[in-house]
C-alpha cells in the first residue's frame, strides 16, 4: 500500500508514527515537507527563545523516519496533485504514485490586509524560520506589538519578553483577551498579571496603517491614535493552507479549509485531510490534540479499524507567561437554564466561573485565570455529566480541596483523561491490570498518556493506584529499584542493624548497584543517624555532588562558596576576610536570601585554598550544599529596634549554632523576629521563631519555593529552653519520617491528623517518644564537626578536590566566564 | 585493538571507590569511573551531551535493571556505561566509552576511538 502524506507538522508526524506503530505489511509510506526541518513542536515554539533548541523542538530525529522506514522528503513540497492517475509531483518535479493520500498541510498565519505589512520589521509567529528573523531583528528593537489578543498572540508576547524586550504591547480587534476561551472578567484578570509583567494590552483596536519608511515606526489605529513600536509580530489567527487541495479539484470550506467527513475523507475516498487544514462540519480545529484524534482515525480507516471523528472537546488548559488559564465545556453560557457562580479575586488575580443546569446538578462549563489546580477534576465532571456537590460553589472556592483527585469521583470507564494521546481511564486500567504496568513511568509507555503536555499526569497516577488498590495490590512507597523499603522503614533498620556505609546498606537491604535517588537518600539518613563525615572515603561518592565536594555545582562547572554567619550577624573584620577572599579568587558575590554571602565561580582546584583562609579568620561551613541546616534569620531584635521584645539575634545565633551541619530528607530553613512585626519572616521558615510578651511563640512547616506556605503555630508563650526542646523533637521526628527530598510543608501536607497530631506528638509526647527524640538530637549536636576544617586539614581529603586526577595543578579549561556589572558569570550553556 | 592507544591514566589506589574522576589527554577529558560494588571500571568522555557540561566524573554511578550508568550532577541524565546510551531521555544524545584496563594497580585507557571524535558507533566495553 502506497500512502503519500503532504506536510510534515505535529499532526502529520503523529500520524506517521500511528501508521507505523500498525506493522501494515508491503507500507510504503512517503512524506512531503515544505520547511527542512523534520517536524517540531510548535506548541512549545516560545521555548525557542528561552534556551531550547532545534533538537530539543524536534519530535522525532531524522533517523527515526529512516529506521521506520519513512521516506521524508523535506525541502521539497507538492505542487501538484493528480487525482486521476493518483499521483503527485514534487517541487524538484518527480512523480510519486499513491493508493491513499494524506493532507497534512497545517496552516499558515492569518495577516490582516493593513497597509504597510511589507514594511520591515514586521513578522509572522508560525515557524522556527520566522523565529530567526524575529531574533535577528530583536537585537536592535527596544519595543515589540503584538496583534492578537489570542492563544497564540500571547505565546508571541512571552517570546518578546524572553527576547528581552521589555515594552511589549498586545493589541486585540475584540473587547476583551483570549476571546474563544474566557469572558470579560477572566480577561481583566490576565490583563492585570500580563501589566505586571511588563506587557501592555490593547483592545478593541483595529490597525489602519502601520507607519514608517522602510522600517516600521508604528501602528496607527481605525479611532486615530498611535502607538510607536519598533517590531511587530503579527499572531491573529490562522488560514488552513488548502490551496494545493483547491487546484486538485478538492471542495473547500467558504471560509478555507479543506472539506471532511467523519472518516477524515474529503470528496474523493481515496483522498484524506488532517489537522488545522481539514474543516469538519463547519470548524477548523486550531489545537493539537483534535489533529492528533484525527490522524488516529485516517490510520483505522486505512488498517481496517471503525473510529471516526465526532467533533472534539475544546476544553484547554495552558500557562501562559508563568499564568494559568484555562476554560471547559461551554464558557461562555448565559441561558435561562443556567446558573453561573462567579470567584473574583482582584486581589491575589485569581478568576474562576463555572456554568451548572438550573438544579445545581450538572456542570456545564467553566474558565479559570490565575488559579487552574481544579481543571482536570472539573473537565472531567463536566465531559461525563457527573453529578456535582450539594454546594457548586464548593468546587470552586474550597482552598486545598482543588486536587485533581480522579479517584473521589468514579469517572466512568470511557472518560478522556489524556487529550494529547487520546487515552481514556478503560486503557490506563487495562495496562495496569493486563500488562502489569505498576508505575507511571509503564503506563506512559503502554498507553502514551501523559507523553503530551503532561497535564493529566496526576491524574494519570491516581488511577494506577486506584486500580492497583483495587486489585488489593498493595501500593508501596518504595524509594527506588534498588530498595523495597520506604525511607522511613531503612531509618529504623538501618539503625538497628548498625550499618554506616552505602555498600553496607545496599548489601543488606537492597539489590543491584544503587543509583542516583537511593544513594543520596541513604546517605542523608546515614548522616541524620550517625553525623559522620560525609566525605569520608567509602560515603563520598554516594552524596549528591554538592555534598561529595561540600559546594553547591554551578552553570559552567565551578561551585559556590557560603561560610556560615549565624544569625546573620558579622564582625566587619570578618566582612573585609570575605572581601579579600573574593578579590583573590576573583569570585562574584552577591547576598543570599538568607542573610549570608554566596562567593561564585570557584575552581574545584581553588576549593580547599579559600576554605583555609576562611576558617583561618574563624568561618565554618555554612552547609549551603547540603540537604541540611541552612540558615537561621533574624531581625535586629531589642538589642537595637525600638520595638523589639526580645534578642531575636541571640536566639538566631543559639540556635543556628545548635542545630549547624544537621541533615535531613531535605534542607531546613529557620528564622527568629523580635516582635510581632515579623521582620525577619519567620513564617515562611521550616520552622519560625516569634518573640511576645511572654516568650516565643514557635511555627513549624512553613516554606517559600514553588508552591509557598505559611507555617503553623506549633506552641506559644513558651521560654528558650522549652522552644528549644521542642524544636530538637520536631525536627528529630521529620528527619526520621519523611519522604525523601520531601520538605517539611509537604511531610505535614501528607501526615494524617495534621498540625494537630503533630503538636500531640511534640508538645504532648503522645507517642511516648519525646525523651528519644531529644536525646537523638543531642548526640548529632554532641557529634559536629565543621567539614571543611576537616577536609582543609586532612591530606587525604584535601587531594580531591583537582579536576584532573593526572595533572593536579591544572584547572577545567573549558570553563568560561563573561563579565556581569563589574564581576562576572557564567557562560550561558 | 592496537597495543599502542592505551594510555596512562592514573594509579588504582588514587580512585575513589564507587566514582569518577578526570583524565587529561592533550585537550581532551575523559571520566574514568571505578565501580568497586561491581568490581568494574570503565571510561566515558567527559562532557555531559545534555548541556555540554564537562561533569561526568563527578556523577554518581548506579544500575538500571543490572546496567551500569552515570548519573549527571546537573539534571541526572543518566547513560549506560557499557554503550554509552542515555537511559533516561530518548531526546539526548550518546557519549563516547572507551575501554580500560588495569595492569599492576595501573589504570590504562584505550584512546583509539578519540582520534576520530566523531566516530558514531562506540567500541564496545571489552572486560579486562
Amino acid at each position: 500500500m502506497k500512502i503519500i502524506v503532504i506536510g510534515n507538522g505535529m499532526v502529520g508526524q503523529k500520524f506517521c508514527e500511528k501508521l507505523v506503530a500498525q506493522k501494515i505489511a508491503g507500507l510504503e509510506l512517503t512524506v512531503f515537507g515544505e520547511e527542512t526541518l523534520p517536524a517540531y513542536d510548535r506548541v512549545h515554539l516560545s521555548e525557542y527563545f528561552a534556551g531550547k533548541t532545534v533538537q530539543d523542538l524536534c519530535m522525532k530525529p531524522m533517523s527515526w523516519y529512516a529506521e521506520n522506514g519513512v521516506d521524508l522528503r523535506l525541502g521539497d513540497p507538492v505542487t501538484h496533485v493528480e487525482r486521476a492517475q493518483k499521483t503527485v509531483t514534487s517541487f524538484e518535479g518527480t512523480q510519486f504514485a499513491y493508493d491513499y493520500l494524506v493532507f497534512a498541510t497545517g496552516s499558515a498565519a492569518f495577516v490582516p490586509q493593513i497597509s504597510g505589512v511589507d514594511k520591515h520589521g514586521v513578522f509572522v509567529y508560525r515557524t522556527i524560520e520566522d523565529l530567526n528573523l524575529i531574533w535577528r531583528h530583536a537585537k536592535i528593537a527596544k519595543s515589540a506589538v503584538v496583534i492578537g489578543g489570542g492563544l497564540l498572540g500571547l505565546e508571541a508576547a512571552k517570546a518578546m519578553l524572553d527576547l528581552g524586550i521589555t515594552q511589549t504591547h498586545v493589541v486585540e480587534f475584540a473587547p476583551r483577551l483570549m476571546p474563544r476561551q474566557i469572558d470579560d472578567g477572566g480577561s481583566h484578570v490576565l490583563t492585570e498579571k500580563l501589566k505586571a509583567l511588563g506587557i501592555t494590552t490593547h483592545i478593541q483596536k483595529n490597525t489602519a496603517v502601520i507607519l514608517g519608511n522602510e522600517t516600521i515606526t508604528g501602528l496607527m489605529f481605525t479611532d486615530g491614535s498611535i502607538l510607536s513600536t519598533d517590531m511587530l509580530v503579527i499572531s491573529a489567527g490562522i488560514k488552513p493552507r488548502d490551496e494545493l487541495a483547491k487546484k486538485a479539484g478538492l471542495p473547500i470550506g467558504h471560509r478555507g479549509g479543506i472539506i471532511v467527513n467523519d472518516r477524515m475523507q474529503t470528496s474523493d475516498p481515496s483522498v484524506f485531510a488532517i489537522g488545522e487544514c481539514a474543516v469538519h462540519e463547519g470548524a477548523v480545529y486550531g489545537l493539537v490534540a483534535p489533529g492528533y484524534e484525527m490522524a488516529e482515525v485516517v490510520v483505522h480507516q486505512l488498517s481496517g479499524g471503525a473510529k471516526q471523528f465526532s467533533g472534539f472537546d475544546m476544553s484547554t488548559k495552558l500557562k501562559l507567561i508563568g499564568i494559568d488559564v484555562a476554560s471547559f465545556g461551554d464558557p461562555f453560557i448565559t441561558d435561562e437554564e443556567t446558573r453561573s457562580i462567579v470567584y473574583h479575586d482582584n486581589h491575589k488575580g485569581i478568576y474562576k466561573r463555572i456554568n451548572v443546569s438550573s438544579d445545581g446538578s450538572k456542570l456545564l462549563g467553566g474558565i479559570l485565570v490565575g488559579d487552574a489546580e481544579a481543571y482536570n477534576k472539573l473537565q472531567q465532571i463536566c465531559v461525563n455529566q457527573l453529578t456535582i456537590p450539594h454546594a457548586p460553589s464548593d468546587l470552586i472556592v474550597t482552598p486545598g480541596n482543588a486536587s485533581n483527585d480522579a479517584g473521589n469521583f468514579e469517572l466512568p470507564a470511557g472518560a478522556l483523561i489524556c487529550s494529547c494521546e487520546g487515552v481514556k481511564k478503560q486503557a490506563i486500567e487495562d495496562a495496569v491490570v493486563q500488562n502489569g504496568c505498576e508505575s507511571f513511568d509503564a503506563v506512559k509507555k503502554c498507553t502514551g498518556a501523559g507523553s503530551g503536555c503532561g497535564g493529566c499526569t496526576p491524574m494519570v497516577k491516581d488511577i494506577i493506584n486506584a486500580t492497583l488498590k483495587k486489585q488489593g495490590k498493595v501500593v508501596r512507597n518504595v524509594i527506588c529499584e534498588h530498595f523495597a523499603y520506604s525511607r522511613q522503614e531503612l531509618f529504623d533498620i538501618i539503625k538497628i542493624k548498625n550499618l554506616h556505609t552505602f555498600d553496607a546498606v545496599l548489601d543488606a537491604l537492597g539489590t543491584g548497584d544503587g543509583c542516583e535517588i537511593c544513594r543520596p537518600a541513604i546517605s542523608s539518613i546515614l548522616a541524620s543517624l550517625w553525623n559522620d563525615l560525609v566525605i569520608k572515603k567509602e560515603s563520598a561518592t554516594s552524596q549528591d555532588t554538592n555534598d561529595r565536594f561540600l559546594a553547591n555545582i554551578q552553570k559552567g562547572g565551578t561551585y559556590s562558596v557560603v561560610p556560615r554567619i549565624p544569625g546573620g550577624e558579622i564582625t566587619p573584620d570578618k566582612l573585609i576576610v570575605i572581601g579579600t577572599v573574593a578579590k583573590k579568587y576573583n569570585l562574584y558575590t552577591k547576598i543570599t536570601g538568607g542573610q549570608r554571602i554566596d562567593l561564585f565561580g570557584a575552581h574545584l582546584n581553588d576549593l580547599p585554598l579559600i576554605w583555609e583562609e576562611l576558617i583561618a579568620a574563624g568561618f565554618e561551613s555554612g552547609h549551603a550544599y547540603g540537604k541540611a541546616l541552612r540558615t537561621v534569620k533574624s531581625c535586629v531584635g531589642s538589642t537595637w529596634c525600638r520595638f523589639g521584645l526580645h534578642d531575636s539575634v541571640s536566639f538566631a545565633v543559639r540556635v543556628e549554632n545548635r542545630y549547624k551541619g544537621l541533615r535531613a530528607p531535605h534542607k531546613i530553613k529557620s528564622a527568629v523576629s523580635g516582635c510581632i512585626r515579623e521582620c525577619a519572616e519567620a513564617q515562611s521558615k521550616d520552622f519560625g521563631i516569634i518573640a511576645t510578651e511572654k516568650g516565643w511563640n514557635l511555627y513549624v512547616c512553613g516554606n517559600g519555593g514553588s508552591k509557598p506556605q505559611h507555617a503553623l503555630l506549633l506552641a506559644a508563650d513558651i521560654d528558650s529552653e522549652t522552644c528549644i526542646r521542642y524544636i530538637d523533637r520536631f525536627l528529630m521526628f521529620y528527619i526520621k519520617t519523611a519522604d525523601p527530598l520531601t520538605r517539611t510543608a509537604t511531610w505535614l501536607n501528607k501526615m494524617e491528623g495534621g498540625i494537630d497530631y503533630l503538636r500531640n506528638v511534640v508538645v504532648h509526647d503522645s507517642l511516648g517518644m519525646a525523651a528519644e527524640l531529644e536525646a537523638q538530637m543531642q548526640t548529632l549536636v554532641d557529634h559536629y564537626e565543621c567539614e571543611w576544617k576537616k577536609a582543609v586539614e586532612t591530606p587525604e581529603l584535601r587531594k580531591r578536590f583537582t579536576h584532573f586526577i593526572n595533572a593536579p595543578e591544572v584547572r577545567d579549561p573549558t570553563i568560561v566566564f563573561e563579565p556581569l556589572r563589574a564581576q562576572k558569570k557564567a557562560a550561558e550553556w | 585493538m592496537d597495543k599502542n592507544n592505551w594510555i596512562y591514566a592514573c594509579k588504582a589506589t588514587d580512585m575513589p571507590h564507587n566514582g569518577g574522576v578526570c583524565v587529561q589527554y592533550g585537550t581532551e577529558q575523559i571520566a574514568l569511573y571505578y565501580f568497586t560494588h561491581r568490581n568494574e571500571w570503565y571510561a566515558t568522555q567527559n562532557l555531559c551531551p545534555h548541556k555540554k557540561q564537562m561533569a561526568l566524573s563527578r556523577g554518581m554511578l548506579g544500575s538500571l535493571q543490572g546496567e551500569p550508568k552515570v548519573a549527571c550532577p546537573f539534571h541526572k541524565k543518566t547513560f549506560s556505561l557499557k554503550n554509552g546510551q542515555c537511559l533516561n531521555d530518548e531526546t539526548c544524545s550518546s557519549i563516547k566509552t572507551y575501554p580500560v584496563k588495569v595492569q599492576e594497580g595501573n589504570i590504562f585507557i584505550n584512546i583509539e576511538t578519540l582520534l576520530t571524535p566523531h566516530s558514531s558507533t562506540p567500541i564496545e566495553y571489552e572486560p579486562q
